[in-house]
Parts: structure tokens; sequence; C-alpha cells
């Protein structure tokens, strides 16, 4: 896995994909007295998924928050603060709660600057989960990433390994514009290599091949990253070679990096958790059939759950969301052997 | 009427307020013209009526403090600095107003003056105003958040998680709640089972008072009380201003909500013309004096209509531009 932004130089520690989160967080928070953590059970608690653990004790209840369950609050008051100087980190525990912030974040939030012609810096990051955890049901499950594609003036941005949670975090935290950053909660412990280094950050905009391949593409969202390289793995062994892109950031699109990889391969799998219909393999495989039409020798096919809430009982659950199996299917149907 | 002798402020002062209150009503008067004439593309929410709440709130305020406004917040723009010349042309939709034309009236802003922003949102603005509080606490500033909002507002979640928190934190804010007895075209009483709006403060653990909202004099020591309990840092006050809206909702609004004899009522509490017999009868200032006053405001409409009327419209492609900070490829497409 080459990444052109980590530097060869600079030592690599295996950690988390929630340690990478977390140090982040406290890096910045050591170098910016204006970063602070503001959330639901953040503080005490150390966040429901354990992920700010013991940050109140290094920085104190003032900058590692514990909040009422006040979503509206919760994003309102770290738009509010970020427009007077402050860079807030703001958590929601759920995806699904988005919605009950939903006027801060898409009416408020991403339309600050634009609406005061400019002058409204935002550097306001909403860290908040995504993705099924098991036997959650339809209000604890989602991956809601899509719903705010639709919304102009928030970057959105899906990491899917301990250093681009890392990297990306960073950029987040520094940046003056307004992210929602997406954390799959089942790769919480899934461990990795990140740059040792407080100033290690990942651009936006810039997506990752993360496996290199010839025959097929899978564009992977989140989670689905991981699954596709499983995915990839299963069908090296029938020489069908995978290439993986991981967009990293949804808004900003990497559409150079995605349409190289398919103009190589010249088929292409797009894959997300998300519910199939308007997830964001919608917006990403009618870009392709815009842009890249001419290298396709097949159709976009995508991968995702299917468009029914999630469901509580285990089989209903599998059967609805997508998997490794899934992406190999989708892509062993290019060669008629779906 | 306020309890102090208006010889204990200073004739600057008074006039201050005098002149705000009448550019504010007569702001609102040229920018309805104004959209009729063809220059102004928008909605006009107007507050006229409610000019004492504006001009005697912000009165109250250092440059250094903020306010978050609303869908009537002309009155609040201008009591808080806002320069009419660069709001009219906002209103026009012209590249040289205070969003570049791309807000109007709903989303005027001036972070220099500390304006935070109406907003469009009934509200919205709330949890943006608990929030700065909450940054000037923890940076120790002496500064006060205001937010104000109508009755309307009161009903909506983000009024009550706004409240609870800046309760709970003992945040520098002012909760300032303009009561004009409609929201929208729906009465008040058929929208809440209480009148007095500011009890609902009390559930969140700080002060609630009401005040005449169309005196000037009541609602600026109110929220000069208000703002000396948050610096000295004793948390967030509600103050709700008792007054009525002279005008529709919006511009065109028939207005078939109205009780019958109220607005006859509200008239003989018009703000403006009382508190100008008030100048007149402490013998402050003569008539000539305040005449005056209401001709400079004249003149500086002029000059405010004059020069969005001037000013180039944007190019269309320039909607693509202010949405994000920092750019890539890939971000608008």
């Amino acid at each position: 896995m080459s990444d052109k932004n980590v530097n060869a130089n600079i030592e690599m520690k295996e950690l988390s994909f929630s340690e990478a989160i977390r140090e982040a967080m406290v890096e910045e928070m050591r170098r910016d007295p204006g970063v602070f953590l503001m959330g639901e059970d953040v503080g005490v608690f150390g966040g429901v998924w354990g992920v700010s653990h013991d940050m109140l004790d290094e920085f104190g209840p003032e900058r590692v928050r514990d909040t009422p369950i006040s979503e509206i609050a919760i994003v309102g008051t770290g738009l509010g603060a970020a427009m007077v100087g402050m860079r807030p980190i703001v958590e929601i525990m759920f995806g699904d709660f988005l919605m009950c912030a939903g006027d801060q974040i898409a009416n408020q939030v991403a339309k600050a600057r634009f609406m005061s012609g400019g002058k409204a810096d935002v550097p306001l990051t909403i860290r908040v989960t995504t993705g099924a955890p098991g036997s959650s049901a339809a209000q604890h499950s989602q991956s809601p990433e899509s719903w705010f594609m639709n919304v102009p003036g928030i970057k959105i941005v899906t990491p899917a390994t301990p250093a681009d949670a890392k990297g990306l975090l960073r950029t987040a935290i520094r940046g003056a514009d307004p992210v929602l950053f997406f954390e799959p909660k089942m790769l919480y412990a899934d461990k990795g290599a990140a740059p040792d280094d407080p100033d290690f950050a990942v651009p936006f905009g810039e997506a990752r091949v993360a496996r290199e391949g010839r025959d097929v593409t899978v564009i992977a969202v989140g989670i689905m990253v991981k699954h596709a390289l499983a995915a990839a793995a299963q069908l090296a062994e029938d020489d069908i070679s995978v290439e993986v892109v991981d967009p990293r950031t949804l808004v900003p699109l990497d559409k150079k990096t995605l349409i190289d990889s398919v103009a190589k391969t010249s088929r292409v799998v797009v894959a997300h958790e998300a519910h199939l219909r308007s997830g964001p393999g919608a917006e990403i495989a009618a870009m392709l059939a815009e842009e890249a039409i001419e290298y396709l020798d097949g159709p976009i096919v995508r991968v995702g759950a299917k468009n029914v809430p999630l469901p509580y009982n285990p089989a209903l659950e599998n059967y609805v969301l997508p998997d490794a199996s899934d992406i190999v299917r989708a892509l062993k149907s290019f060669w008629g052997k779906a | 009427m306020s309890d102090k002798e208006l010889t204990s402020y200073s004739k600057d002062f008074l006039a201050e307020l005098f002149r705000k209150m009448v550019l504010v009503r007569e702001f609102e008067l040229r920018a309805i013209e104004e959209r009729r004439n063809g220059l102004i593309p928008g909605f006009i929410h107007s507050c006229v009526g409610q000019e004492a709440s504006a001009v005697g709130a912000t009165a109250a305020l250092t440059q250094e403090d903020v306010i978050t406004s609303t869908h009537r917040g002309h009155g609040h723009l201008l009591g808080k600095g806002g320069d009419p010349k660069y709001m009219m042309a906002e209103l026009a939709a012209r590249s040289t107003g205070y969003c570049l034309g791309r807000g109007g009236s709903l989303h005027l802003a001036d972070f220099e003056l500390g304006i935070l922003g109406a907003n469009g949102i009934v509200g919205g603005g709330i949890p943006i105003a608990v929030g700065a509080g909450l940054a000037f606490q923890m940076r120790g500033e002496k500064r006060v958040s205001l937010s104000f909002f109508g009755d309307g507002a009161t009903n909506e979640g983000a009024f009550h998680e706004a409240l609870n928190l800046a309760g709970l934190w003992s945040l520098p804010v002012i909760f300032l709640c303009e009561n004009n007895l409609y929201g929208e075209g729906t009465p008040q009483d058929q929208q809440a089972p209480i009148a007095d709006l500011a009890k609902r403060a009390e559930s969140y653990g700080f002060p609630g008072e009401i005040v005449d909202g169309n005196d000037v004099l009541a609602v600026y020591e109110a929220t000069k009380a208000a703002a000396a309990r948050a610096r000295a840092g004793e948390g967030p006050t509600m103050i709700e201003a008792k007054t009525y809206r002279f005008r529709g909702h919006y511009e065109g609004d028939p207005q078939i909500y109205r009780k019958p004899g109220e607005m006859a009522e509200w008239r003989k509490r018009d703000p403006i013309p009382n508190f100008r017999q008030r100048l007149l009868d402490a013998g402050l200032f003569d008539a000539e004096a305040l005449d005056e006053i209401e001709a400079d405001v004249q003149a500086d409409l002029d000059e405010a209509v004059a020069f969005a009327e001037s000013a180039p419209a944007p190019k269309p492609e320039e909607a693509l531009a202010g949405v994000y900070a920092e750019t890539h490829d890939g971000l608008i497409f």
C-alpha cells in the first residue's frame, strides 16, 4: 500500500482506528488551545465507543465537554464557537442521530460561509459513527454519508484505515470548512500502521489506491474498503486482478484517480454499506457514466445495502447488508460467473 | 415606561436611540418601496412597530459583543451598527452588499460588527449564539452573545436545547424574545399554552424578565442588566419584549388573522412617536432638532438606495465562489 503523503523518513506506529482518531484529537488539542471536544458521553465515559478515553484527564472538563442529549445544541453550539474563532470537534454518537441536528447541519453549518458572502469561517469537525454494529436495528445502524452529499458547503470524509483516520481528521480540524467525519463502528478495533508524526495530514480530495490491479476496479467507501480487499484477494486465486480505490473523501471527490483506474481496468464496481438508492455510489456511478463511459466494457455495478431499514434479526440484517461475498459476486459478474 | 428619569441619560445617547429607531422604521419603509420599484427581488419581513426592542437591546451591547438575528432582522443589524448602504445593496442582490448578493435579507451578516447572521430558519440562530457565548467563556473574555428571536421560535426544539445548555453551563448569553403576538399568521395564544414566554427561562435555571418591548429605554435597561450579569459570570437571562408588528409577516401578507381593534390599540403605543414626545416633554430637545435627525436619516437612506442602484450585479458564475474556504478539484461540479 503506497501513499505519497507518507514521508519515508518518519517512523510508522501500529495503532487501532480508534486510537488513531484519539491521537489526532489529542495532538491537535495540545497544539491549539482553540480545539476542544464536545458531545454526549465523551468525557467521563470516554465516548460510548471509547474513542476519547482518558482525554478528560489530560484536558479537563472545559475542553472535553459532556453535553446533554441535545444534538441541535451540540452542532449549533459548535457552529457558533467556530464562527468566533474556536475549532470545535463535536461528536454525534450515531449517524442516525444526525437528523436530530438536521437543520443545524444542512441549513446553518453548511451554508454559513456562502450565505455571508464568504465571510464566515466554519472550522467545525462533526465526528460521527456510521454503519451497522450488529443487531442494532434501524435507528443505530445506518450509513448516512450520502444524505449530506446533496447539501453543498460541507465536506464529507470517509476514512477506512487508521492512517487515513488520523491524517484526514487532522486536515479536518485544521481546515476552515465544516466537515462531517464518518467513523465506521466496525473498524474501531482494526489495527494498522500510521506515521508517528504530529503533523501527518492527509489532504482532502485525494483518493488512495489501496490495491493495484489490472482487470477490474472496486471503488469502495469506508468499511467496504476492507471487504473489497478481501474480495480482491479471493479473486486473485482465479487470476483476476482487482484494483481497490478508496475515495477517502466523498466531498470533494477525486474524480481523476477514479477515472484513471477505470480507464486502466475498463470495469468497475462501486461498493458502500449505505443503502443503494441514492447512496454515495449513485453519485460516483453517474460521474463515471458522464466522464468515463468510453473506457467501460460493461455496466457500472453497485454494491450496497438493500433499500429497506436495517433489521434487528441477525439473519435478516446479514441479508440486507453488503459484505465481501457481495463484492465477489459483483466482480465475477463481469466474467459471467455470478 | 421605564422608571428612570430621561435626564439621567446623556442627550447624545437619547438622540442616538431616536435616530436609530427612525432609521430602522424608515429603512423598512424604503426597502418596501424599493421592492415595489423592482430594485429588491426577494421577500421582506419588516420590523415596523418593533424598533424599540431592536434598538434598545443593541444599545446595551459593545462592539465586541455578538448577536444572532432573525428573518425580521433589519432592526437588529442597524442597531448593532450595520451600514444601511451595504444592507440595501444586499437586499438589491448586488456584489457590494454585505453578503455579495448571495444571502439577501434573511442572511445579512457582518462578522466585524459581531453580527453572526440573520436567519431564515425560525430559532436557527439561538444555538449559534450559545456557541459564541461558550467560546467567550472558555477564553475568559468578558463578551456577551445576544440572540434575537420571536415568540414563534420558543416552540422550536432549538430554543429549548440551546437554553438548557446555556443554563447548564452558565454561559454569557442573552435570549431576547420579541413577542409580537403572531408566529407568522397564527396568534401566539394558539401556538403556546402560556402568554408570558419569559417563564420558560425558569425551567432552564435562569431568570426570565418581561419588558415593554415598545419602550426603548425599558429594553435597554433590561438588556444592560442582563449583560452585566453575563459579564460577571452569572449566566444567561431571557428577556421577553412584548411588542407588535404593524405590517404583515412578509410584505404582501393579507393579514386576515388580526384580531379586531388590536392594531388600533397597538398603534397608540407606537414606539417612535411616543419616544419623540417624551424627549419633547422632558424639554431635552426641540422639535426642530428631532426633525433634523429625521431629515438626516432620509438623506442616509437616499444615499443607501443610490449606492445599491449604482452597484454592479454579480456575474452569474460568481455563484460558484465562496462556498468553501479551501477549494479542491472535485468539490464543485
